[in-house]
């Protein structure tokens, strides 16, 4: 085929049905539901929400997973887009943890050290460890599939982001259930859960992200 | 014509295009296509890769630009979005030839920047590959590309409608740029 043909070819097909950002919030606002759903039909929201919710630990949990869930999924969003800079976007993420820092110094300083292991531990780790990446499901499969319409530079990269974003969604939905508070125990198992899963996305973009 | 004033220029089109204006698209991509040809055709010649290679790379930089143009936010300048868009496509592409190679952005926004010295030879090569289509798509590309039908006379003599063409069109795209990407694979 000419080259001239082709661009006949492609010229014929100009219109553009959806956005790269409209796939982008249809797929996401598909994957959140999905996963709130999930929550609510199986663990549900923790008995006692009213009353801890007006705690500064539980404020700060739901506050620091929604923050880090919004400052991820730009990042996601922008990675699809090329001739994006992605400085500022990276940088918002570390919003998150310094929030989170400053949160861990204040629990070192107001609990005291002998309750420190136990702040960490926790009652239900394991459960954070198993829903975490359980509720990133939904969210990492329909923002991969959203990043895949997009032109993404680095596709580990940008799986590892949308790992990241998953990740981020599903730790603010699971925090609504969520029994254990500590800041200690955030930045413990809900990490763990989050790289977890961040490193699987970074595996599954290098696969699905080429383009 | 100055940088600037050329880029607004291609902006335009490519912002028309999206709304469904095929002319303004056509104008797009013959502008866009000797900038193209140079970048690759430097890059061919560095990388020692044969140039009669040149066109085939510009075939599936031209086809990446086209399924990826939806990412491209209107409100945003045009070049370093194609610029971005080229520079992966192009080390994408030599890179299935057997060339590592990085290509420095800078490179390819100068060479979209600086004139153009066009001239084309163009390779066969996609014909072995409408084989991989399976009709109507082929039906449809043959008709267009090689006929030079339009979607409604295409539409007439299969005896589809204009909605089922433009489809079929779209999917026989994207089946393209997969099959350049699964060729270059299999033949290492």
């Amino acid at each position: 085929m000419r080259t001239d043909d082709l661009i006949n070819l492609l010229a014929k097909d100009a219109r553009v049905s959806v956005r790269f950002g409209h796939i982008f919030l249809i797929a996401l606002a598909i994957g959140v539901v999905i996963s709130a759903g999930l929550l609510l039909s199986t663990l549900g929201i923790r008995k006692n929400m009213i009353e801890a919710i007006e705690t500064p630990r539980v404020m700060f949990k739901l506050g620091f997973t929604l923050l880090l869930a919004i400052t991820s999924t730009r990042l996601a969003f922008l990675i699809g887009k090329p001739g994006v800079s992605l400085r500022s976007a990276a940088q918002t993420l570390l919003l998150p943890l310094s929030a989170l820092l400053i949160a861990i110094a204040a629990e070192l300083f107001v609990v005291p050290q002998a309750a420190w292991g136990n702040s960490l531990e926790g009652r239900f780790s394991s459960f954070c460890l198993v829903f975490v990446p359980m509720l990133s499901i939904a969210p990492l499969a329909a923002i991969l599939y959203a990043v895949r319409q997009g032109a993404p530079e680095n596709p580990g990269k940008a799986g590892a982001a949308a790992g990241l974003a998953a990740s981020g969604i599903a730790a603010a939905i699971y925090a609504w259930h969520c029994p254990d508070d500590s800041p200690l125990f955030l930045a413990t198992w809900y990490s763990i859960a989050i790289l977890v899963v961040t490193a699987a996305g970074f595996l599954l973009g290098r696969r699905v992200l080429r383009w | 014509m100055s940088h600037s004033a050329r880029e607004e220029e291609w902006a335009a089109w490519m912002s028309a295009a999206m709304a469904g204006d095929t002319l303004a698209y056509h104008r797009f991509l013959k502008a866009v296509t000797p900038y193209l040809r140079a970048i690759a055709r430097r890059r061919c010649d560095q990388f020692g890769a044969s140039p009669s290679e040149v066109e085939d790379v510009v075939q599936e930089v031209l086809l990446a630009v086209h399924l990826k143009r939806s990412t491209w936010d209107t409100s945003r300048p045009v070049g370093p979005w194609l610029s971005s868009i080229v520079r992966n496509k192009l080390v994408d592409s030599l890179r299935r030839r057997g060339r590592h190679v990085s290509v420095p952005i800078e490179d390819v926004v100068e060479t979209l920047e600086a004139a153009p010295h066009d001239e084309g030879a163009d390779r066969i090569d996609v014909d072995r590959m409408l084989e991989g289509l399976r009709d109507p798509q082929r039906d449809i590309v043959r008709s267009i590309s090689l006929g030079g039908a339009g979607i409604r006379e295409t539409a007439e003599r299969l005896q589809m409608t204009e909605g089922a063409v433009r489809v079929a069109l779209h999917r026989a795209l994207k089946g393209l740029a997969a099959l350049y990407r699964s060729d270059r694979r299999a033949n290492g």
